[in-house]
């Protein structure tokens, strides 16, 4: 499943696509490229549907996410909240370090875990620690 | 030692569209590179002024209301980078907004309400000129590293 946003009639740029794939009970999300105002419900729609699925455990793998303002970091706090109520989790992986630093200067590393690579994502949801 | 540039300024007007942001960006980055800042300052200033903007485009201008978009200033000056977002939409009173209490925010998974608190904290300097039914003006600063 992927789906793209651009910023241009025709598609001309496009700043922002995403990816979404199946692993087991654990659902992996890329996003990759920009995510603002404009793109942001974009991913609310990926993640929304996930819950439609009943798949609450998911992985953010922002390994090509370029940027995100407080428009997409709303929609993760929107997911990870009713993930967690439904016994899953949003775990984050291989957020760029200029993107990680806004995100742990808000609090949020301290309320998502985060980790260096989607393996060891993956394997925090395999230890069972939801 | 490379001589930054001093006196420049900028203008440029975007519609009041979302899909406007990623030119903005573009607009600001272009502005700022090769002044001195880091990667990770220039990433900064642009989430400022994407902050700053997508606040104009979902707040000031409600459906029916005359919508002459945004208006981007950029000056340069020998030690700051300035932008200035000016509309003519809707007032508000920018000292009525209290910065979040992050630990309650996070711990009640509370969204939305960031981007001012964003704005200020990337910034040096975040001020505002409000004059109500006239226009509305944010004016961000970052600092250059002067020797």
């Amino acid at each position: 499943m992927a789906a793209a946003c651009s910023t241009e009639e025709g598609g001309f740029l496009e700043t922002y696509k995403q990816q979404v794939e199946t692993l087991g009970d654990l659902t992996i999300v890329r996003p990759s490229g920009f995510i603002d105002a404009h793109t942001a419900p974009e991913l609310e729609r990926a993640l929304n549907n996930l819950v439609s699925e009943r798949r609450f455990k998911v992985i953010l793998d922002c390994q090509l996410m370029d940027y995100i303002s407080s428009a997409g970091l709303g929609v993760l706090m929107g997911a990870i909240s009713t993930y967690r109520q439904n016994q899953g989790d949003l775990k984050i992986a291989q957020m760029p370090a200029k993107v990680f630093k806004v995100f742990d200067l808000l609090g949020f590393s301290k309320l998502f875990e985060v980790f260096d690579t989607k393996e060891e994502a993956i394997a925090a949801f395999r230890e069972g620690s939801a | 030692m490379t001589e930054k540039p001093d006196g420049q300024a900028f203008e440029a007007v975007f519609s009041n569209d979302t899909a406007e942001l990623s030119e903005i960006r573009e607009f600001v980055r272009e502005k700022a590179q090769g002044l001195g800042f880091s990667e990770e300052e220039l990433y900064q200033i642009q989430l400022a002024v994407d902050e700053a903007c997508a606040n104009v485009m979902e707040h000031a201008y409600p459906p029916g209301m005359a919508n002459p978009g945004l208006h981007l200033a950029v000056q340069v000056e020998y030690d700051r980078f300035t932008i200035v977002i000016a509309d003519r939409g809707l007032t508000f009173d920018p000292n009525l907004i209290a910065p979040p209490d992050l630990a309650e925010y996070l711990a009640e998974y509370r969204v939305g309400g960031l981007g001012i608190y964003l704005m200020r904290t990337l910034m040096d300097q975040v001020d505002y000129n409000i004059q109500p039914g006239v226009k509305n003006e944010v004016r961000l600063t970052k600092y250059l590293a002067t020797e």
